[in-house]
């Protein structure tokens, strides 16, 4: 048997190692939700362990509207949507479709923030009120600030994404996926949300 | 986002790299100097580490508070637990020993982010520094390693606040360093190797990195919380604003559990690629190596409850914790005897490595044995937060990982500067070390069960005794230093050649030059498909190990 | 052989333990010696494999080659897979047992103050409260346990005594009745312990725990805080004072004079 053997593969030539670069990449992002999904299962933990165990200490005021949540939960739906076409469209070299539907999707996440921002505004406690109050602000807080980030990406993709001059093409999709993949990940984490916080 | 789509951007970037020593305080993308910036940082927060742990015995060798003030004695001990968890053990048998060897084991020429990896590593000296420094600027953190709320809420906020930012950014590095370990293993591996054919410490890495990118997250949002609490007043964690204290210590412990196998599992993966090679045997047990580390994983996930039996938790949860916790010797056991039955009839060389790979065997039954009887509820509920406690995780910590990290330099330190260690100086240092640490912490296991708490700075004269033998021990840990620093500063310019292949070893990394260029091998990577094949592969071989002859090499 | 037989002498002759003062420090020395039993084999087993396998194969001088090639051998494995699983199986069973002896498992949480908890305080079917656990409230004043309430703060312990109602540094208790501490804290956690009592239990503010027990010798045993708490944490200590039942009973009437006199 033999244990030492040279492969028949020259790692020095560049082509392979820049394709199978890209696929790894996107191994990398998406272990790299993995981890940042479970800093959101310990905050819905600790924010279901709170409920079950800690009353509500009286006077203490934790009331949510359901209907702006509901209308937020839609736009960023339909934001995965229109992302996905998008991506559709840049793989048909489409760019100027692409570009457009990524255009509808950054503005649907910046909806999305400005209803957040509104119902801050609007809610009826603060953070330090009480746990709820302060669990409530830090999830939709860190989720928030996970949209924000997107959304940021997304303008600077959809930059990226124009025809002659932009980076990205049908050949070096990779900023377009990652940012799609986590688009989607934070809306996954956001049904989550909704449903834990504002449903049960 | 920069692309490699100049077919010499590898190239350009390894020509911007410095050469000579002043790369390893460069921002390499080298895996191997990466490796090393790792050793010998953590190294270095070792000795820190260890001159804190010095001040702590000193101050125990007498009853009273004398060496210095109540809350000095408390940053002390945190800053001695932190350092040495974040920045010495977790970093080295992680970062150091992981980016040394990982690509070698897998056929790579580095990992698969290089530059990610040199983030993950300079993350880590600002963080140290700045643990550090809180001391000198505010005033250390003073509620121990494990940051129990509502104490962490109400002590001096601002070195608390300082270690929480250190910590999340070791974990941060951690994470990097897991994605980077999952992604190399899985994705660059040789196309012609399967898994089952990896060196075990591979494995190791596997499992561990799972348990990273699955548990430092919790511990980061945790923090995050508990920054909240003291920043912005907030009362997740603080019982006067309705918020609950246990919810801390199960998000803690549920990172903070795996972290001990964090701790653990890659030493046992670095034991397991160095007794086959000096023992000139197979691994034992290759397969159930595989399958106990996978099940350590699983199992070290569901068991972190362990550490609050005492907290008020409800009988079931007890109960079930006890049983899972147990069940964790069973796969730990497995690989115990498969390395027993790995130097049963071998050819052992008694060389330092080998020392100190036996000695991290002895010392860390020990210590298992003590945890599997802290994970019986009613055993626990007596010496919780004793010193038994205390003995418990040194003799595995110390016992163990610092055996196995001492045992891999001893090991690879060929490889890496190709130069040998001198032998006697490693055998004096190894029985100075295993003197030390038994006299230091085996009478710890008495003061426990006798009535002496954790994390004191004056207790019940009755105990002085005892407590001036573990100093006693803890000066000759000290001392057993010298020789070691010694031996590895004076062999690096005066140690004999070591050549390729010093120990004819069949892992990778030995079938390239001491030490290795900078793409690992001159020319093509060697497949290496039986990585322990000792005495079924021809001795020939291995005197003259021929990774790639130059007639191969022109075939292409 | 021998080393089941060293072992089995040491687990049952070395005493690492303080004096047991409790219904419970018997049981839980039944257990350590059951644990250092086994763990003393375990480990001397190993240091000796270990040992003999580092003499017994060590490379002679001169010696080359390679061992056999040996790669795993499947009953091996199979042995000792079993041989720990049925150990910590054995371990984790008696331990149970040991703890539903102490009372462990009883679910102070909501049945505290029902009558099925009550029987036990009363009938004293043999069953030794040592038993911890988180408990919302207890009223246990109707039953024979002596109700104490323990406020620990930075950094003492106090002991409120409904019965007299006044509040004592110390705690004192009569020999062999049941005692039932609620604990809570004023800031941050702390632990109650007595080592001769082998119990432990948490300390925690805004969530009472309850600790059942009953002591068993006379003396003066030292309550330590276990849970880091402060820079005084180590001078955290208080006295137990277990005496008969009528001192007991003279301490309790001479503290509420005292403390009705001066109100
Ligand atoms: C590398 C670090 C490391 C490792 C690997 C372990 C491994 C184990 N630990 Fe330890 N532990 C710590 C580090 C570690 N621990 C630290 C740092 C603390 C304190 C934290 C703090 O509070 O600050 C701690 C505390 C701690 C506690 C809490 C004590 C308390 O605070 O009250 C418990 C309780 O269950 C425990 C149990 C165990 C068990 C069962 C194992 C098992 O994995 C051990 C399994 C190994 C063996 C059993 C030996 C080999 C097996 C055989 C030879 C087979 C035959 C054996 C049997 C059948 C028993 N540990
Ligand atoms: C993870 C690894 C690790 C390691 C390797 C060590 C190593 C040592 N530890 Fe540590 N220890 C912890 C992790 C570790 N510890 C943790 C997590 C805690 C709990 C903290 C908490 O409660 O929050 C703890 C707590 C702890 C305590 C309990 C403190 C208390 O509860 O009050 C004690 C007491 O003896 C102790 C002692 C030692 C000693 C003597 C060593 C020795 O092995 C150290 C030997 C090394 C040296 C002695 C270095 C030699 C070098 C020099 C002397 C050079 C000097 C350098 C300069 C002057 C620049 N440790
Ligand atoms: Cu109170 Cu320690
Ligand atoms: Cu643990």
């Amino acid at each position: 048997m033999t244990t030492i053997t040279p492969i028949n593969e020259d790692s020095k030539q560049e082509s392979t190692v820049i394709e199978s670069h890209a696929d790894h990449r996107m191994f990398g992002l998406a272990a790299f939700l993995i981890a940042d999904g479970m800093t959101f299962a310990g905050f819905f933990a600790a924010y279901l362990t709170f409920r079950a165990v800690n009353p509500l200490p009286t006077n203490a005021i934790y009331e949510l509207e359901l209907l702006l949540p509901t209308i937020n939960t839609a736009l960023l739906l339909a934001s995965s949507a229109t992302f996905h076409k998008a991506s559709k469209y840049l793989k048909q070299t489409k760019n100027g479709l692409c570009q457009r539907w990524l255009m509808i999707t950054a503005v649907l996440g910046v909806a999305f923030l400005t209803s957040q921002m509104f119902e801050y505004f609007t809610l009826p406690f603060g953070l330090t009120d009480n746990i709820y109050a302060s669990t409530f602000y830090a999830l939709t807080g860190f989720h928030g600030l996970h949209v924000s980030l997107g959304t940021i990406m997304i303008f600077i993709v959809w930059w990226q994404s124009r025809n002659p001059g932009g980076r990205i093409t049908i050949e070096n999709q990779f900023p377009l996926e990652a940012t799609e993949l986590y688009w989607h990940f934070v809306d996954g984490i956001w049904v989550i949300l909704f449903v834990i916080l504002y449903l049960l | 986002m920069t692309l490699a789509n100049s077919s010499s951007n590898s190239e350009a970037i390894q020509k911007l790299q410095p050469t000579g020593w002043m790369k390893y305080i460069s921002f390499s993308l080298d895996h191997k100097v990466i490796g090393l910036q790792y050793l010998v940082c953590g190294f270095i927060f070792y000795l820190i580490g260890g001159a804190l742990a010095g001040a702590i015995r000193i101050e125990l060798t007498t009853p009273i508070s004398d060496f210095m003030p109540r809350d000095v004695y408390n940053q002390v001990l945190t800053l001695h637990g932190t350092i040495m968890i974040f920045l010495w053990i977790v970093p080295v048998v992680n970062g150091a020993f992981g980016n040394y060897l990982i690509p070698f084991y897998v056929g790579a020429r580095d990992m698969a982010f290089p530059r990610l990896n040199a983030v993950a590593f300079w993350l880590i000296p600002p963080a140290g520094l700045m643990l550090i420094s809180s001391y000198f600027i505010t005033g250390a953190a003073e509620s121990g390693w494990t940051a129990y709320p509502p104490l962490s809420i109400t002590s001096p906020a601002a070195g608390q606040i300082i270690w929480i930012i250190s910590v999340l950014l070791l974990g941060g590095s951690s994470i990097f360093g897991g994605i980077n370990f999952i992604a190399t293993i899985l994705k660059l591996r040789q196309p012609n190797l399967k898994l089952m054919q990896l060196p075990m410490y591979c494995w190791a890495m596997l499992g561990t990195s799972i348990l990273v990118v699955l548990s430092t997250p919790v511990l980061a949002g945790t923090l995050i919380l508990l920054s909240f609490d003291i920043v912005a007043h907030t009362g997740f964690f603080n019982p006067s604003l309705g918020g609950n204290v246990i919810v801390y210590q199960h998000l803690f412990w549920f990172y903070s559990h795996p972290a001990v196998y964090i701790m653990v599992l890659p030493a046992f993966g670095l034991v397991s690629e160095i007794l086959p090679v000096h023992c000139r045997k197979p691994l034992f047990g290759y397969t159930t190596m595989v399958y106990s580390i996978m099940a350590i994983v699983i199992l070290g996930l569901v068991v972190w409850a362990h550490h609050m039996f005492t907290s008020g938790t409800p009988p079931w949860m007890r109960l079930f914790f006890t049983i899972a916790t147990s069940f964790i010797a069973v796969p730990t056991g497995i690989k115990f005897f498969n390395w027993v039955a790995t130097l049963w009839g071998g050819k052992i060389s008694l060389n330092s490595a080998v020392l100190f790979s036996c000695g991290f065997i002895i010392n860390f039954v020990l210590g298992g044995i003590t945890g599997v009887a802290l994970a019986q509820v009613p055993f626990d509920v007596h010496v919780h937060d004793t010193y038994f406690v205390v003995a418990h995780f040194h003799y595995i910590v110390y016992g163990g990982s610092v055996f196995v990290i001492f045992s891999s330099i001893y090991h690879w330190y060929p490889k890496f500067t190709g130069r040998m260690l001198n032998e006697t100086l490693g055998r004096f240092h190894f029985l100075l070390t295993f003197i030390g640490f038994n006299l230091c912490f085996a009478p710890q296991h008495w003061l426990g069960l006798n009535g002496m708490p954790r994390r004191v700075a004056e207790y019940d004269p009755n105990f002085a005794f005892i407590n001036q033998i573990s100093s006693l021990g803890a000066l000759l840990m000290a001392i057993s230093t010298l020789p070691f620093l010694w031996n590895i500063i004076w062999s690096a310019f005066n140690g004999g050649i070591a050549g390729d292949n010093p120990w004819n070893a069949l892992t990778p990394e030995w079938l390239t030059s001491s030490p290795p260029p900078i793409e690992n091998w001159e020319g093509n990577a060697p497949l290496v498909t039986e990585p322990y094949g000792y005495g079924t592969i021809n001795q020939e071989d291995l005197v003259e190990p021929t990774p790639e002859s130059p007639s191969e090499e022109s075939s292409q | 052989m021998g080393l089941l037989f060293g072992g089995l002498w040491i687990g049952q002759n070395i005493n690492l333990l303080p004096l047991g003062a409790s219904a419970n420090a018997p049981i839980y020395d039944e257990l350590f010696k059951v644990l250092l039993t086994i763990g003393t084999i375990l480990f001397l087993g190993m240091v000796v494999l270990v040992v003999y396998s580092l003499i017994r194969f060590r490379r002679r001088p001169g010696q080359t080659g390679d061992g056999a090639a040996i790669e795993g051998n499947l009953s091996l494995e199979i042995l000792w897979t079993a041989i720990p699983a049925i150990v910590v199986l054995f371990v984790g069973l008696y331990s149970y047992d040991i703890y539903e002896r102490m009372g462990g498992m009883q679910p102070l949480n909501h049945h505290a103050n029902d009558a099925s908890s009550h029987e036990h305080f009363n009938s004293g079917n043999g069953r030794i409260w040592g038993g911890i656990g988180s408990s919302s409230l207890a009223t246990p004043q109707q039953s024979a346990a002596i109700p104490i309430d323990v406020t620990a703060m930075q950094f003492a312990f106090l002991f409120h005594y409904p019965k007299g109602d006044f509040i004592s540094g110390e705690l004192h208790l009569p020999k062999n009745q049941p005692v039932t501490l609620r604990m809570e804290s004023k800031d941050v956690i702390h632990a109650f312990w007595v080592p001769e009592f082998r119990l432990k239990q948490d300390v925690i503010p805004g969530q009472p725990t309850i600790l059942n027990f009953t002591p068993t010798k006379t003396g003066r045993y030292p309550i330590i805080c276990a849970e880091l708490c402060g820079p005084y944490h180590g001078g955290m200590r208080s006295t137990v004072v277990v005496e008969g039942a009528e001192e007991y009973q003279d301490w309790l009437l001479s503290n509420t004079k005292v403390s009705t006199s001066e109100k």
